[in-house]
């Protein structure tokens, strides 16, 4: 789904619909917190709201959650840049040599649709439990979609920019840097937007699975703790991070995409 | 006749076998050897890349042992379940939402932003919900597949063409017959798309789910693979798993006549 699919974006100043949501949202809550008071929810499988928002503070202090997230930031800042170098250049060698691109292309969208974050207790006996795993298993999720929009970004350049540079007599490189690359940048970036989403899913799920890390072992250590309020307050900061992580990305590539 | 003469001689021209399918036979036959020559190198740890025979050996017992046939069973049974729940409520979700723009302004971005968070993350109040039993890998399954079909669904609903509909209203057809008649139908390419999608999420959440806390499935004979060392039946399980998840993905697609889309 593309940012031009959602209805919610050109949503002039009408304000009533985003209320109505949000106050859904506070409805539904409150009376969770009725229930649970009132004694028709067992408090020991959905802790009270009340007590999850005041688990928030024991995050902080108790739990290191700081220091976690910038853990998991750092996992997925390095899977990142490599997604980013290994899958623009594969992307750039696949779609300069069009026996190879045609060759590959249908692998590596196979390759997106497979269920590649169960290889991790292979990548476990290889690297060991420890940041490689997860950092390779975000990579190893993102590189399919920045392959392909790269692909895609740079067969997309409009013929006219081509010829110009042509017309410049500029060598293949020249071409490549001047005219290709600045084409292609916005559509290369929605694959790297894309990767990124895929790189945080991966690093937080490897990271319960292994129990190793930041935020996704901080989830599984409260849980096995038996810390409901704590757990679901954990799962709340998970959610919160990565959808101030989604809105920023969505941001950067709107600010991109004037450039083509 | 000019046609014809053209196809013939492109036809006597071509060589038996294209060069991208040589391309394709050469890629492979590189890495396998690749794979052959780091497994006999003793530049990783014994066992870790295996040789080709002997994941051809492991994938061999995989293939005739009844109890993998068990644990696939389940596993599919999971799946099936998941996507049947988790798909028809979101197929309602994002008819409601496709259909009506305010509702959809007050509750489709918190789909839109949930929709890409870990799923599996939520696996600890699946447990505490559903228990530890294949109830728990179900639920994660059917939350993991709810999203990208609800979304999908809205949003082909918004792009159903305008024409259609007035031609439903101009027969003074009802909600229920404007549903069958008109939207569904209209939105076969979204559905499958959301469906196709939401098997991939719900396969994968469901695995995950399987491999953290579980006593049967696939997902549990992957992570007992892990936890006796057993690297040959751990790739050939990867590999059949693969094979039949992107099988799984390309056959949906070709039911519901992705391939075949035309526009006029």
């Amino acid at each position: 789904m593309t940012t031009a699919d959602t209805p919610f974006v050109a949503s002039g100043r009408d304000y009533s619909a985003p209320l109505v949501g949000f106050g859904t949202f506070v409805a539904f809550l409150l009376a969770i917190e009725a229930v649970i008071r009132i004694g028709w929810l067992n408090r020991f499988i959905v802790p009270p709201p009340s007590e999850i928002i005041a688990s928030f503070g024991r995050l902080f202090t108790e739990e290191h959650v700081l220091y976690r997230f910038f853990f998991t930031a750092g996992e997925c800042f390095i899977a990142g840049v490599m997604v980013t170098i290994c899958g623009v250049a594969i992307g750039v060698v696949m779609q300069r040599y069009s026996l190879l691109q045609r060759a590959c292309e249908t692998w590596v969208a196979a390759f997106a649709s497979a269920p590649l974050v169960l290889t991790y207790p292979l990548f476990m006996v290889i690297f060991g439990r420890n940041a490689w795993t997860i950092i390779i298993m975000g990579f190893l999720s993102a590189l399919s979609p920045v392959i392909l929009k790269t692909i895609e970004g740079i067969s997309g350049t409009r013929k006219v920019l081509v010829n110009v540079g042509r017309s410049f007599k500029l060598t293949a490189t020249q071409q490549f840097w001047k005219i290709l690359f600045p084409a292609a940048l916005p559509t290369i970036f929605v694959g790297i937007r894309l990767g990124l989403i895929f790189a945080l899913i991966n690093v937080v799920g490897t990271e319960f699975l292994i129990n190793f890390g930041g935020l996704g072992q901080l989830i599984n250590d409260l849980a096995e703790r038996y810390d409901l309020a704590g757990t679901y307050a954990a799962i709340c900061f998970v959610i919160l991070v990565s959808v101030l992580f989604f809105i920023g990305l969505e941001k950067a590539e709107r600010w991109l995409r004037p450039i083509a | 006749m000019a046609e014809t003469d053209r196809l013939s001689q492109t036809t006597v021209a071509s060589p038996v076998i294209s060069p991208v399918t040589l391309l394709r036979i050469a890629i492979i036959l590189a890495v396998l050897a690749a794979w052959e020559f780091l497994a006999h190198s003793g530049w990783l740890y014994r066992d870790v890349v295996p040789s080709l025979l002997s994941i051809g050996r492991a994938m061999a017992a995989l293939l005739t042992d009844r109890n993998y046939y068990f644990n696939l069973g389940v596993t599919a049974a999971e799946i099936g379940v998941a996507l049947a729940i988790g798909g028809s409520a979101g197929l309602a979700v994002g008819l409601i939402l496709g259909a009506n723009r305010f509702l959809s302004r007050a509750f489709e971005p918190y789909l839109y932003y949930l929709g890409p968070t870990p799923k599996i993350i939520f696996f600890p109040v699946m447990i505490m919900w559903f228990g530890v039993g294949p109830e728990s890998k179900v639920a994660l399954g059917t939350l993991s597949c709810f999203f990208p079909v609800a979304l999908n669904v809205a949003a082909g609903m918004r792009q159903i063409d305008k024409v259609l509909i007035r031609v439903g209203r101009s027969f003074r057809a009802n909600t229920w017959q404007m549903v069958q008649k008109i939207h569904l139908p209209a939105m076969r390419h979204p559905i499958i798309n959301g469906i196709r999608l939401g098997l991939g999420f719900a396969l994968i959440g469901t695995l995950l789910a399987e491999t953290k806390l579980s006593n049967k499935g696939i997902g549990f004979l992957i992570i007992q693979t892990y936890s006796i060392f057993d690297m040959p039946a751990m790739y050939a399980m990867l590999i059949v798993l693969f094979v039949l998840a992107i099988g799984a993905n390309a056959l949906i697609g070709k039911l519901g006549g992705l391939d075949s889309i035309k526009r006029n």
